[in-house]
């Protein structure tokens, strides 16, 4: 089951919900509701779930809704209806000491305006989740001080928040929030009051450090580059509706309506997708060993080159030239030997980091993951279909 | 009256009206104080007895030492040396100048009156920036309290409680107290709602909200309050020794009665003195307070 389900919320905001409430449920606009009873329809019916140890970005312009969905997982904010399950347990139905309970052990928040104390020194600061759950004060300022370091702002522990950068202020509250090792990490805009440098040294340390720890990390953004950069899955807010969900590729490659695909044509997808996402399987997989064998296949297909496998692992590519020649040479030897490893790019790597070397190479190139296995294969025109596709879309409408 | 005349003069009550009116609010209010009067001394009693301990405190320890007490609770509030110089001078003028003990039984009134306001103040302030019907409700009050002419709210105190120090306290507080209650009120109203969120967020309960971040945050405005309550105290204490404070206020009375031009001059420059010293020693120390506001970018 998903750490975290969002059932059928809505969130009227107004004197008198109720009434706005029905309307929006029979699929009344927005609009038209402001117009005639003044309430503003804040979330209209939002489902999500996210799962365990997976970053969730909720991503929308300033008023989509996003940061009112984001107050309601730990209910700073309460719904006006839906249900809202965390480890399968509804968080309305708790009552005001389950729920301070609730805040202080499940979920941690970085804000946008980073939420300090002013009158209390940064470690203080770090320390504050674990004061709030009970913690003796000597194993929080211990914890405190490790976290402090760990985001790098060892040496600061006894200066105000007054006294740092906007950087080193988010540094504090991202400590603060992990101090009391809460399971979900709710971000409200965390990074975005910050300069754009800062703002992708966080990011990189974000990811860095979710990779450690695996925590369920909700993250809210108006910035598209940032939801694809830490998003395993995002979501699209538009005036309180949700306009897609899915996984950054489907988000980038088959936009869901015209707002989010007006939102992805800026992007630059050479950045954001990965190359797993455009390889292919290779056309001509040799498995053979024996030359004669190999050159017949290859002749049977279209390619005048083919992928060697000695078993499941990759050994190189030969070409019919390579294999012809060998073939006419003596007849013996072994494909295996004659395969070479040329360049390789990992499934992982962005387009842009695998973008020379499959520039430079005369075939589509190898494919591997982290361990070396081969996954598939990329090619100059794949790479070049998908980071213009959209461009094409435009100058045709555009014609 | 005339009923032609009733567009030319107001057409008030007749005198008689007038006069059985007040005649029962007083009857009243003195029927209330003869049946109650004993409690509300009883009630009162162990404040007498916390004024007469801090009055007795300072007038019975040696000047040196009282002048050491005070430089030193100056410095470690200012942490500045010229303020406490200054303090140590003007207690040693005073001294010199013959007016020590009505100086000393100053101070210790306006030490039982400013505690006694921060005491009842504070809260009456925080309920006040909890609940918006509280606030509606009593600043209405605060307003009479701080417009109504001093001298009129003396006499059913007095009635109440005869005359002497209690009633003197009493009418003191009544004066000063309501710049610490709007100063709180107004200071926890301020406090940023960002960091009230994250204190929220990380579940704190509505006292640990209070006394780890609000009250913190409103220190600045409430010692600006209670700066303000200090020096309304002293200012009151004069216009208290009409009923029987005890201070410099009185030797300032007598001068006024007797036309002694030079008697209410240097017993004004005491009361003045104090009032510069208690004003600079606590802005100095609400400033201090707020020192991780000052540095940075």
């Amino acid at each position: 089951m998903a750490k975290i389900e969002v059932e059928n919320v809505y969130k009227i905001f107004g004197d008198n919900p109720e009434k706005a409430l029905a309307r929006a449920q029979a699929g009344e606009g927005k609009d038209s509701i402001h117009a005639d009873t003044g309430h503003t329809v804040g979330l209209h019916d939002i489902s999500l779930s996210m799962e365990e140890s997976k970053t969730f970005v909720v991503m929308g312009l300033s008023g989509s809704g996003k940061s009112t969905l984001i107050r309601h997982l730990n209910r700073l904010i309460e719904p006006t209806a839906g249900r809202i399950l965390v480890d399968g347990v509804d968080v309305l139905s708790l009552n005001e000491s389950d729920l301070r309970q609730f805040r202080r052990t499940k979920m941690a928040m970085v804000f946008q305006r980073f939420g300090l104390m002013p009158h209390r020194t940064v470690i203080h600061n770090v320390a504050y989740g674990l004061e709030m759950q009970g913690v003796d004060k000597r194993i929080r300022q211990d914890k405190a001080a490790e976290w402090i370091e760990t985001v790098g702002l060892a040496g600061y522990e006894n200066s105000y928040p007054s006294q740092l950068s906007g950087g080193m202020q988010q540094r504090v509250g991202l400590a603060r929030a992990l101090c009391g090792d809460p399971e979900v990490l709710l971000m409200d805009e965390a990074f975005s009051a910050l300069d754009p440098l800062i703002r992708s040294g966080m990011q990189d340390q974000l990811i860095e450090l979710q990779e450690k720890l695996n925590k369920t990390i909700v993250f809210i953004t108006h910035d598209l580059d940032e939801a694809l950069k830490l998003g395993d899955k995002i979501a699209i807010l538009k005036d309180g509706r949700l306009s897609q969900v899915g996984n950054p590729e489907d988000i980038l490659l088959n936009p869901a309506d015209d707002y989010v695909a007006a939102f992805v044509r800026d992007v630059n997808r050479a950045r954001v997708l990965t190359v797993d996402v455009v390889m292919r399987p290779p056309r001509l997989r040799l498995t053979t060993e024996n030359i004669d064998a190999a050159l017949r296949e290859m002749r049977g297909s279209v390619a005048d080159y083919g992928y060697v496998f000695d078993g499941e692992k990759f050994r190189g590519i030969v070409t019919e030239e390579n294999l012809m020649s060998a073939a006419k040479a003596n007849g013996g030897g072994s494909v295996y030997d004659m395969a070479n490893i040329t360049d390789t790019v990992t499934a992982d790597s962005v387009l842009e980091e695998a973008l020379p070397t499959i520039l430079q190479s005369d075939h589509p190139v190898a494919v591997v993951d982290d361990d070396g296995e081969f996954r598939g294969v990329i090619s100059k025109q794949q790479l070049i279909r998908v980071l213009t596709e959209h461009r094409e879309e435009e100058s045709n409408t555009a014609a | 009256m005339a009923d032609s005349n009733w567009l030319m003069e107001f057409p008030s009550l007749s005198r008689d009206t007038l006069r059985l009116l007040q005649k029962s609010i007083d009857e009243g209010f003195r029927e209330f104080s003869r049946a109650y009067g004993q409690s509300l001394e009883d009630f009162f009693e162990p404040l007498l007895r916390f004024m007469i301990w801090i009055e007795q405190l300072l007038l019975g320890a040696p000047w040196w030492l009282v002048i050491a007490v005070i430089a030193g609770l100056s410095y470690l509030a200012s942490r500045n040396w010229k303020l406490t110089v200054g303090v140590i001078v003007s207690f040693v003028a005073i001294g010199i100048f013959g007016m020590w003990e009505d100086t000393m039984r100053t101070v210790s009134i306006i030490t039982v009156c400013t505690l006694l306001a921060i005491v009842i103040g504070i809260p009456i302030g925080v309920m006040m920036a909890r609940y918006n019907r509280a606030q509606q409700a009593i600043i209405p009050v605060l307003d009479v309290m701080q417009t109504m002419p001093s001298f009129v709210y003396l006499i059913p105190v007095v009635m109440l409680l005869g005359i002497g120090r209690v009633p003197g306290v009493i009418a003191v507080v009544i004066y000063a107290i309501p710049p610490v209650i709007r100063l709180t009120n107004l200071g926890i109203r301020l406090v940023d709602k960002d960091v009230l969120e994250a204190a929220d967020a990380f579940g704190a309960n509505f006292k640990q909200r209070l006394l780890g971040v609000q009250i913190p945050l409103a220190m600045p405005n409430i010692m600006a309050g209670v700066n303000q309550t200090i020096m309304m105290s002293l200012a009151m204490v004069v216009i208290a020794s009409m009923i029987g404070v005890k201070g410099l206020g009185q030797p300032v009375l007598k001068a006024i009665t007797n036309q002694y031009f030079s008697m209410g001059l240097f017993n004004g420059l005491a009361i003045v003195a104090i009032a510069i010293i208690f004003d600079r020693v606590s802005q100095a120390y609400g400033l201090r307070m707020q020192k991780h506001r000052g540095v940075g970018h």
